[in-house]
């Protein structure tokens, strides 16, 4: 009964905030929106016991996606009354490609309905008891290990990559340098002078 | 897991260590250091080639649940990968002196890259097969726009990077298809799967992977981006081009077709032979009218990759054998004809990339032009050279299998593939000269040049090991 009730809740709320992306007047507004939905929808895959896919959505979604969302709408100037302007006239397209989709749903219902595809039994498979967080977890620190830090070893070449080719030192700079300060002496950096009265300080 | 699985990745550690040590190395000291960085990878890619002679790494078999194969054929592709990556190292600090300095980072992305190859040969899942591409592709983007300066080379990384994603994703598509349909990423999986018939599903599959793939060895038709990167990259990165990663993507070509794609040998021989074909002629035709010798040596390389291609068409271990010993001979080659190249500088030292300012080369530099001649009638495959040989291990096992149109069609192609060969040849010899390069003294170019000239014409003495090494790696495919 409870997972009926949370079903709902969920569903609802990602149902109504997603339609609120769409109707909110202020862009921010859209992006807080969305980031509810994200929320709802991870509550969604926690109910399909599908924890990983609900972390990754918070994680993912929420924490770095959403977030870089919030940050652009809010970097631009961008006028949304003027975007919208065009509604009327980008109607029949959006229309178009709304039917498209409307299609492909009822067909993949339908496809559905009438068996699954004869595809082959996955080769890395676990007991069904063991939570699927803990699955991958075993799969990638035992099995695939050798690729997994390969992986890490592509993230470093990208790093490398950005940086060699965006970096570069800009004359005019003053950066901090901490070792040049602790050797500074008192009497480099103090002057004692004995200022005469009626004239300016010399600098 | 226990310490043999390490000591077969080896190579794999060795490179990733130097690479991480050398980067710090590099990001304390500077480009200061770029000179000792440079000689330390190439010490590292020493070391790591050495410890191929180990017998678990060139005879491990199957190791981490069935994702790598330490075997003869990994171990024959490994010692060309990392000989090619080390020459292009030694070359790079003149060519980079005259364009503001080698920058340290240079050797560092060759070791990744290297990382990324010797696993791409060593796949025997798709998911290694991946993972090594993309770590050497992303180090092939940034290394083809190395002079971020220079309009030329920007665009050429730009232009391999858009094209190379988009490769990926068709390889990645295909491999998901197969994935799909098989039930496993292995190799051995999938040949077992494969074995009752392709599906539709497995064949736009195996047409997606080998589209991939194709575009990595800049076969026809997915060769469109190598001109242009070739000529915009910086020479010795063009050197390392045309080199290692052509090993690398073809040997892992190789081991798709035969281990994973084995048991639907009739569905891919077509496209392969098509590959070859279009190749070789493309390849052939196309360069007659380049000005530019970068870009000949571009559309020489996509001229050869179509050769070794007929090599695999018959799918035999011959055919196997013969295509790592064209691979062999190629990358000597190639090394030897860049490192030429390399020595095209105007009197103020500027790179020099047109074949006019060849002329009469024989007289101003007559060592440098015997060189280039070697390379020339080596490339066009006239006899006696080493050159030849490769061709005719070719021919020999596509002809073998019954493949004789396939055969006849590749050396008329190549006859037309030697006319632009020999009219460098006649450019340098019997024309005018032209204004005469300037004077280098660069002792380790003139070694590898040298080196190369000499395994070119005296490349039969070394026949019984190349081809004992070749039949061994190409015997544990099979």
């Amino acid at each position: 009964m409870i997972q009926v009730l949370a079903f709902y809740l969920f569903a609802t709320i990602v149902v109504a905030s997603g339609a609120m992306v769409i109707f909110a007047r202020n862009p921010v507004h859209s992006v807080l929106w969305l980031i509810l939905a994200f929320f709802n929808a991870a509550g969604l895959m926690v109910l399909l016991s599908a924890e990983f896919v609900a972390m990754l959505l918070v994680i993912v979604y929420v924490g770095a996606v959403a977030v870089l969302f919030l940050f652009v709408v809010m970097m631009l100037d961008i006028d949304f009354a003027q975007l919208r302007a065009g509604f009327v006239s980008y109607f029949p397209l959006g229309g178009a490609i709304a039917v498209v989709l409307l299609v492909e749903l009822v067909l993949g219902v339908g496809a559905w309905k009438a068996g699954a595809i004869n595809l082959g039994q996955r080769a890395a498979r676990l007991p069904d008891a063991t939570p699927n967080i803990e699955a991958i977890g075993q799969l990638l620190y035992t099995r695939y290990i050798f690729l997994f830090e390969a992986a890490g070893l592509i993230l470093l070449v990208a790093m490398i990559g950005a940086i060699v080719l965006t970096h570069r030192a800009r004359g005019g700079t003053r950066p901090q340098n901490i070792d040049r300060q602790n050797r500074r002496r008192p009497d480099e950096a103090v002057r004692n002078i004995d200022q005469p009265v009626g004239q300016g300080v010399e600098l | 897991m226990d310490t043999a699985v390490l000591v077969s990745v080896l190579p794999e550690i060795l490179l990733t260590v130097a690479g991480l040590v050398l980067m710090m190395v590099a990001a304390y000291a500077g480009d200061a250091a770029a000179r000792i960085v440079s000689w330390l990878s190439v010490a590292s890619l020493a070391l790591a080639g050495a410890t191929l002679a180990c017998p678990a790494v060139h005879a491990g078999g199957p190791i981490f649940d069935g994702l790598y194969s330490a075997d003869a054929f990994s171990a024959f592709a490994k010692a060309l990968i990392f000989a090619a990556a080390a020459a292009c190292i030694l070359v790079a600090p003149r060519f980079f002196d005259g364009e503001g300095g080698l920058r340290a980072e240079y050797p560092i992305l060759i070791l990744f890259a290297c990382v990324g190859m010797s696993m791409m040969v060593s796949a025997i899942d798709f998911l290694t097969l991946y993972v090594g591409l993309e770590l050497n592709s992303l180090a092939a983007y940034v290394l083809a726009s190395f002079m971020r300066k220079d309009v030329r080379s920007a665009e050429a990384g730009l232009k391999y990077f858009v094209l190379g994603a988009l490769a990926s994703g068709i390889l990645l598509y295909g491999m998901s298809l197969l994935y799909g349909f098989a039930g496993t990423t292995q190799f051995a999986g999938v040949a077992v799967a494969l074995k009752d018939g392709l599906g539709a599903g497995e064949l736009f599959g195996l047409v997606f992977i080998l589209s991939g793939l194709a575009f990595k060895i800049s076969a026809v038709p997915f060769h469109m981006w190598t001109p242009d990167v070739y000529e915009g990259a910086p020479t010795p990165v063009t050197a390392f081009f045309a080199s290692a990663p052509k090993v690398a993507a073809l040997g892992l070509t190789t081991r798709v077709a035969i281990v994973a794609l084995g048991t639907a040998g009739h569905s891919w021989q077509q496209i392969i032979i098509f590959m070859a074909l279009a190749s070789i002629l493309l390849g052939a035709v196309a360069a007659i009218n380049q000005p530019n010798i970068k870009r000949l040596l571009a559309y020489s390389s996509i001229n050869n990759i179509g050769f070794a291609l007929i090599g695999l068409a018959p799918g035999t271990a011959e055919g196997v054998a013969a295509v790592l010993s064209y691979l062999a001979i190629y990358v000597v080659m190639t090394i030897g004809s860049f490192v030429c190249v390399l020595q095209m500088r105007d009197k103020d030292g500027k790179p020099v990339e047109s074949i006019a300012s060849l002329a009469g080369l024989s007289q101003t530099r007559p060592g440098l032009a015997a060189a280039f001649a070697i390379f020339m009638f080596s490339l066009a495959g006239i006899p006696p050279l080493f050159g030849f040989w490769a061709k005719f291990l070719v021919f020999d096992a596509a002809v073998a299998e019954g493949m004789t149109g396939l055969a006849a069609i590749g050396i008329a192609s190549s006859v037309i593939g030697a006319f632009y060969y020999l009219r460098i040849v006649k450019t340098i010899y019997f024309d005018a000269p032209a204004e005469g390069f300037a004077e280098a003294r660069s002792p380790i170019d003139y070694g590898i040049m040298t080196l190369c000239a000499a395994v070119i014409v005296l490349g039969y003495l070394l026949n019984p090991l190349l081809g004992s090494a070749s039949a061994a790696a190409a015997a544990s495919l099979f």
